[in-house]
């Protein structure tokens, strides 16, 4: 493989690793927050123990977001220092902010919100999860203002050295694909952790044990849940998707495998693309619902991939088309899941339904498959662009790391997140054998020395 | 303006050795200091709740560098390849065995992280001296502004160096003894009993091995690099670093005879904040200097970033950099004290 493959692999494998966490953090922050809005109105003692209990997983995958994210920042610098040099005075901003306005006062209000329980008010420990909800959602704020710029690079100017600086500060925080997507992004967050928290919630009661906080993740796991699907489709992804087809055509057809521009489109819900032969195999469509989709009428003619150069293709069509679909398939899985939930719940019934827990419990990794294929359409979309427009990607990259030099380093990664995910699985399994009413290690196991 | 930026990366960068490195001088000592137990368990509580927020120095320093400084960061990072990836990897390691060895039921598995712990801080520390002394002594910088520096070559400075020669081996010690000083210092001040003996016993034998090699280090300086007293010349008023250097050296030795631990950690703070500021007066206006090739040094003018990235960049630098002091001051004013007395864990 050349270096230029091998360097795209290595931040493509490091970012979705790391995505990992932070989908499942940024959505764990928001319930963990509700938990403890609840514990401070009704005074219940399930609400403290549910909010620890969560808090405890929410911090093991904080820091794995944390350890896996570092990777992120510097490979800026280290594999792809063309593109830092270019673009670092305009991304460059966001990813300083990141640091400034979120890792701060995430870290410190962790520490409180972990160890500081004794040490605050009921209010003060309140604050403490909010604010540690709050850096987090702004860390993903900045980061999708430097991604959106890639996307759609708004407000810049070229500097005569060849670099691009901001012109406009707002313009650039203010950049519409940039709330778009983080609107369509957080959402995707949310559904993570609500999916995880109700999954969680169905084993115990699956199981018959710890059935007051089981119910307790799935009541607020399918409410937040099934607001969240919604709001995944419509109108977050509906607006994104409108928002790409004006601003990112390619990607678009891309997406749909429209080969040939076409009035009422239709909507190819399954099917294997031939790009050679430029068609669609096995194709289950729909007619006109892909101009409908995108411009709100049946007749609308929708840009095929037969109106823009072929060097200028998102270079690898086929995974595009399959990120696309496997996002959007499951985000409809998830809405019907979700409804046919939440309508069990209004009708009190979804504690003693064991058919539709089985499938809740199940579910809980489809919404980290759901997000990666989103991303992955967001990325393999812009391609062969590194900054849509501006820069390819082949441009971007660090000449003088060969490919050799890169291939040492993904191996390491892969070894050292093997790792990562080998002690991830064995600490949450524990986690969730224990249950929220096991007793704190670090307490108990003082007081066995201490006797 | 960009002088101006020059010393706020400086400063935040400053700011990183003089926090992250108490944690992780705790990480160098920790394995023949704490021996028990439960004196590993305080160790780790006293850095507990801050490890990751002296860490987010690290990577607020590098967010800065990027944006301000682009060419440099571009650089410098693809330069020095792959010890930062081993830097890395030495910081996911460390990372999980400071959480994860508190969920550990197992002592075999508490054991286990407790040596990666140590070993990780230790190599870190190491790396991050080798990593400055580099830029010291420089790299060979080519027309692009881009190099590659392989992790050896012959052991010698000159115009093919390597990540490791002499200059920066010295450069790997002296971190290593100065971040094990001021970790045990820290120590000595957050915990108790034979734990804080032990401390400070530690840092009263690292002092004079730390005086040592500090002494070596400046004339291994100018031998590395001969025109690092340039600066020096021209404005006298750097003097004022190697003076504070001496100066806290000697407070840390008379607080270390009167075992007080808070001023022996201020000096040392001061002797960590003077070093980096005298390097960083010896290097400006290069941020990267360039040996074998002259004229290729990456430079303040060079690498700076454009006028309207940095005047906006300075409004919300100030206002964020004042909100983190605030929260530093809240997270360290609520675990004041010793940490081995503090109540920890969940629940009223």
């Amino acid at each position: 493989m050349d270096a230029l493959t091998l360097h795209r692999i290595h931040f493509a494998f490091t970012i979705t690793y790391h995505y990992l966490f932070p989908q499942l953090t940024m959505g764990l922050a928001l319930l963990i927050v509700v938990l403890k809005t609840l514990s401070l109105k009704s005074g219940k003692a399930h609400y403290d123990v549910s909010a620890r209990f969560w808090a405890k997983i929410f911090a093991v995958n904080f820091l794995l977001g944390v350890v896996t994210g570092i990777p992120m920042e510097f490979q800026f610098g280290t594999n792809w220092s063309e593109f830092s040099r270019r673009t670092g005075g305009v991304i460059g901003m966001p990813i300083a902010m990141e640091g400034i306005f979120s890792f701060f006062l995430e870290s410190a209000f962790l520490g409180l919100f972990l160890f500081g329980e004794k040490r605050l008010s009921r209010w003060g420990h309140w604050a403490a999860a909010f604010l540690v909800f709050l850096g987090s959602w702004i860390s993903g704020f900045f980061i999708i203002v430097a991604n959106a710029w890639m996307q759609h690079p708004v407000a810049y100017q070229l500097l005569p050295n060849g670099v691009f600086e901001v012109s406009s500060f707002w313009a650039l925080m203010l950049n519409p694909w940039a709330w778009l997507e983080y609107a369509h992004n957080m959402s995707g967050a949310v559904i993570t952790g609500a999916f995880v928290m109700s999954s969680v919630g169905a084993l115990y009661l699956l199981q018959r044990r710890d059935e007051e906080c089981g119910r307790t993740f799935l009541k607020l796991g399918v409410i937040v849940g099934f607001l969240s699907c919604a709001a995944q489709i419509f109108p977050t992804g509906d607006l994104h998707g409108k928002y790409m087809a004006k601003h990112q055509p390619a990607a678009i057809a891309g997406m749909e495998g429209l080969f040939h521009s076409e009035k009422g489109a239709p909507l190819v819900v399954m099917g294997q693309p031939d790009f050679e032969a430029e068609k669609i195999d096995n194709p289950l469509a729909v007619n006109k619902v892909l101009s409908f989709l995108i411009y709100g009428t049946t007749a609308a003619e929708v840009e095929g991939l037969d109106q823009i150069p072929r060097d200028q293709w998102p270079s690898t069509l086929p995974l595009l088309f399959y990120s696309y679909h496997i996002m959007a398939g499951l985000g409809t899985y998830f809405v019907a899941l979700m409804a046919l939930a939440a309508w069990l719940l209004w009708r009190g019934k979804l504690y003693e339904s064991r058919w539709i827990l089985w499938p809740i419990l199940l579910s809980f990794p489809l919404p980290y498959i759901a997000n990666t294929a989103g991303w992955m359409c967001a990325e393999i979309g812009r391609q062969p662009w590194l900054v849509y427009g501006l820069i390819r990607t082949s441009e971007g990259y660090s000449k003088h790391i060969g490919a050799g030099t890169s291939l040492f380093t993904l191996l390491g990664f892969l070894g050292m997140y093997s790792l990562l995910s080998i002690l991830w699985i064995v600490l949450l399994y524990n986690f969730i054998q224990e249950g929220p009413q096991a007793p704190d290690h670090h307490a108990s196991g003082q007081s066995v020395t201490a006797a | 303006m960009g002088t101006l930026w020059f010393w706020i990366v400086a400063l935040m960068l400053i700011a990183y050795v003089i926090l992250d490195g108490f944690d992780l001088g705790v990480g160098i000592v920790y394995l023949l200091v704490a021996k028990t137990e439960r004196e590993r368990r305080d160790a780790l509580r006293a850095i507990g709740p801050v490890w990751d927020g002296n860490e987010v120095w690290l990577l607020a320093s590098g967010g800065t560098l990027f944006f301000a400084f682009p060419l440099l960061y571009a650089s410098a990072f693809s330069g020095f390849y792959l010890p930062l990836m081993i830097v890395l990897w030495l910081l996911i390691l460390r990372g999980i065995s400071i959480e994860l060895r508190g969920h550990s039921h197992v002592p075999l598995l508490r054991t286990f992280f407790d040596g990666l712990f140590s070993v990780s801080s230790t190599f870190l520390t190491i790396f991050f001296g080798a990593a400055l002394a580099n830029v010291i002594r420089g790299v060979p910088i080519g027309s692009d502004g881009y190099f590659f520096l392989p992790l050896w070559t012959n052991w010698r400075v000159g115009p093919h160096p390597g990540i490791l020669d002499w200059y920066t081996v010295i450069g790997a010690v002296l971190a290593l003894l100065a971040v094990a000083l001021h970790g045990s210092l820290y120590l000595a001040l957050k915990t108790e009993g034979d734990l804080e003996q032990r401390a400070f016993n530690q840092a009263r034998r690292l002092w004079p091995a730390m005086l040592t090699v500090t002494l070596l280090s400046l004339p291994a300086t100018v031998l590395a690099r001969p025109n690092s007293l340039q600066n020096y010349r021209t404005h006298p008023m750097a003097f004022l670093a190697p003076v504070v250097v001496i100066a806290s050296l000697a407070i840390v030795f008379i607080a270390l005879r009167k075992s007080a631990a808070l001023i022996a950690l201020m000096g040392s703070c001061f002797y960590l904040a003077a070093m980096l500021a005298g390097a960083a007066a010896g290097l400006f206006p290069a941020l990267l200097p360039s040996v074998g090739n002259e004229g290729h040094d990456v430079t303040i003018s060079r690498a700076l970033a454009g006028p309207h990235t940095l005047r906006v960049g300075l409004v919300w630098w100030s206002l964020g950099i004042l909100l983190a002091f605030m929260y530093f001051s809240i997270v360290y004013w609520l675990f004041r004290g010793k940490a081995s007395q503090q109540e920890e864990g969940y629940g009223h």
